[in-house]
């Protein structure tokens, strides 16, 4: 175990690992929220506005497409986004400890 | 003997043939590169050098299963829009893994959920606990992918009975395992993914082109509130449908026969002139909270399946592992839009399917619908189909695989390594997980000749129930909440996780008395359930889809009981705090798994 530089005494701070979690946990409680206003929406569209998500598109009923179809992309977008925004911050995270 | 002679003539050789080069090439293929990795950190360490791509690869290949290849176009068959739940969920649920865990556990360094238990709260008495769930789910996981097995084969050979298909699979499999053809595996679980995108898009491709599109074959059902349908039946040739296919309205519209079957069944108990205001009142509500309560048991359940989370230790790093989780999320999303459109298109063609019963029902769609382009290409039909059921076998090949070398793995090394005999020498061991990966593979054979009337999508979604109540808040609260203790996450995890299990086994039972045939018969003594569910639609359904309800009770259950032994709380929480959460470049992770796992590591 080589001798705790000062770097390392403010890694082990109570504070350090405070703002780290909660830094984290708010990026992935946003991207969780956009997902599931999305996801546990659709039910309670369904269940009060039936007639529109059974308009027909090419077909499908919006309900169908949405679900069957578009949703995938959309996922793909939050992952995305979720995955640039994470990895900026653990730099960010890295440069503040190592300055 | 006269059985085979009889069978022989309505064998498809195209199909026979696809089917056995997929066989063929999987062991060889697991042969090969089990060579080339001998112990447990050879396995996870091997895939470090693999790029993110092979990877993702990797873990879709292991993750598709049975469910997604025959059983997702089955139940849209069945059941129509809410079985499209399933897909949706089965792959979004890779967003809560990303977002909340696959990051954190990778830093930890724990190869297993039962190392990881171990390793939070430094206690090998939890590491126990929690090895039980990696059998408890890996059975119910088991069980759809043998049925899988069993399909296809009477597919295959017509009028071979349908625990003869599960034997044989079921023990080519195992026997395979337990030879060490499956240690290497994740280049062959990266091909395997290939060959079902492949599989499950091509034959789609043609029969789109010949008989038109999805959206074509969907507008062929009339909606509610609809004077006629959008597609005419100049349009798409469809077929009559048998009495018992549901009517076009609730199959294709929200809150149809799928999510409504436990407040149909009460209807039908009352009556006649009180059904269609029972109907009015409860079918709407009642649905929704069905529809909520398979949501969070998929969503959930996905961050919480152990032969799932072991493949993101091949990623060198936390970053890695994000990239992977979202490259697992666009493959498997490209391949779940599939399955849902031979249902749609078997609904319209090839509706004899509802009047079938088990192996011979809507679960055999995928292979069975390529056919109909014989009449207009001829050979083509033949080679689709067997394209399809190369699919899969490849479908439940690899996830029977993976399941039985986790479960293999938890039985020998914790079970018998840990708690039986902790001073066995590597050769015993061997030989123990050889004992061990025969004694799971027969216990998962005989489990899967049982359940041959219940759909293959349905069983899945009750092994992600399971994974939901149990191992999703154990590591959700471990992660994110400092103040969890052992006890806390042992009594959560247990309560959860096994009022789950009863609830999912109950379900079966009763579904399994209600059958016709032999199993009828056996389960006899389960017909009361019905007729109580009957009465209490409510408690039917809390009981098919229990994920509202365990989900909550399990992470209550954490956070009361760790509060009331917070003394008890791990002493360097902070550091292990740290480990989880900090990025890799501060230097601080450790590689919990030693070498001296490596021995039992087979």
């Amino acid at each position: 175990m080589p001798t705790p530089t000062p770097h390392e005494d403010r890694v082990h701070s109570e504070e350090f690992l405070h703002t780290l979690m909660r830094r984290q946990l708010k990026l992935s409680i946003a991207c969780a929220a956009t997902f599931l206003v999305a996801l546990l929406g659709m039910p309670l569209l369904n269940y009060y506005a039936p007639a529109l998500m059974a308009t027909r598109v090419a077909g499908f009923t919006l309900s169908w497409l949405i679900l069957g179809v578009l949703f995938f992309p959309f996922v793909w977008i939050i992952s995305w986004r979720f995955i640039k925004q994470s990895i900026a911050l653990e730099q960010d995270e890295v440069k503040s400890v190592k300055r | 003997m006269n059985l085979l002679i009889a069978t022989a003539g309505a064998i498809d050789p195209w199909i026979v043939a696809f089917s056995l080069v997929t066989v063929v090439v999987t062991v060889w293929m697991g042969f090969r590169s089990a060579k080339t990795s001998k112990t447990a950190s050879d396995f996870f360490v091997a895939g470090r050098s693999v790029s993110v791509g092979w990877n993702a690869s990797a873990i879709s290949g292991e993750y598709l299963s049975a469910a997604s290849f025959m059983g997702i176009a089955g139940m849209v068959m069945s059941s129509g829009y809410d079985a499209l739940w399933y897909p949706v969920c089965y792959a979004c649920g890779y967003l809560f893994l990303l977002l909340f865990i696959a990051g954190p556990l990778r830093r930890f360094g724990a190869y297993t959920i039962p190392d990881f238990a171990e390793g939070r709260y430094d206690s090998p008495l939890f590491r126990k606990i929690a090895v039980c769930f990696v059998l408890f789910i890996g059975f119910f996981y088991t069980m759809p992918q043998m049925k899988g097995a069993g399909v296809t084969l009477a597919y295959i050979f017509p009028g071979m009975p349908y625990w003869a298909g599960v034997v044989l699979v079921g023990a080519v499999i195992t026997l395979n395992v337990a030879l060490g053809g499956m240690k290497g595996i994740t280049l062959v679980q990266a091909v395997q993914y290939w060959i079902k995108v492949f599989a499950i898009s091509v034959p789609i491709f043609v029969l789109a082109a010949v008989y038109g599109f999805y959206g074509t074959h969907l507008g062929a059902n009339q909606a509610p509130g609809e004077a006629a349908a959008p597609v005419m039946a100049a349009e798409v040739s469809r077929h009559d449908l048998p009495e018992k296919a549901p009517k076009d309205a609730p199959w294709v519209s929200p809150f149809g026969p799928l999510t409504t079957k436990a407040v149909n069944a009460a209807a039908a108990a009352l009556p006649a002139d009180q059904r269609a205001a029972y109907l009015a009142e409860h079918q709407k509500p009642y649905s929704l909270l069905y529809t909520y309560s398979l949501i969070i048991a998929l969503v959930c359940g996905t961050a919480g399946l152990p032969h799932i989370l072991v493949r993101f230790y091949t990623n060198p790093d936390g970053v890695a592992a994000k990239r992977t989780t979202m490259w697992v999320m666009i493959l498997i999303g490209v391949f779940y839009v599939f399955p849902p459109v031979f249902g749609v298109i078997g609904r319209n063609l090839m509706p004899e399917l509802y009047a079938g019963v088990g192996a011979k029902g809507t679960d055999k769609v995928v292979l069975e619908l390529p056919t109909l382009l014989t009449q207009k290409l001829g050979v083509v039909g033949s080679i689709l189909s067997g394209i399809t059921c190369a699919g899969a076998f490849a479908a439940f090949m690899s996830t029977f695989s993976g399941l039985l070398v986790s479960m293999t793995g938890a039985l020998a090394h914790d079970v018998y390594g840990r708690m039986l005999r902790p001073q066995s020498t590597p050769a015993e061991r061997l030989f123990a997980f050889k004992v061990a990966a025969v004694l799971i593979g027969g216990v998962a054979i005989t489990l899967g000749c049982f359940v041959e009337v219940l759909e293959i999508n349905f069983m899945v979604g009750q092994a992600f129930a399971i994974a939901a109540a149990s191992y999703f808040p154990l590591l959700f609260m471990s992660v994110w909440w400092r103040g969890m203790t052992m006890k806390g996450a042992a009594t959560g995890m247990l309560t959860g996780g096994l009022c789950a299990l009863v609830a999912a086994a109950l379900t079966n039972l009763a579904t399994l008395a209600l059958d016709k045939g032999p199993m009828g018969k056996v389960f006899a003594s389960f017909k009361g359930l019905n007729d109580f569910w009957a009465a209490h639609p409510l408690l039917r359904i809390l009981c098919e889809q229990p994920a509202i309800w365990t989900v909550p009770l399990a992470i209550t259950l954490m956070i009361v009981i760790s509060k009331a032994t917070a003394a008890s709380a791990p002493a360097n929480v902070r550091m292990k705090m740290l480990v989880l959460h900090a990025p890799e470049q501060l230097g601080l992770k450790q590689e919990y798994i030693q070498e001296q796992q490596a021995g039992a590591g087979h």
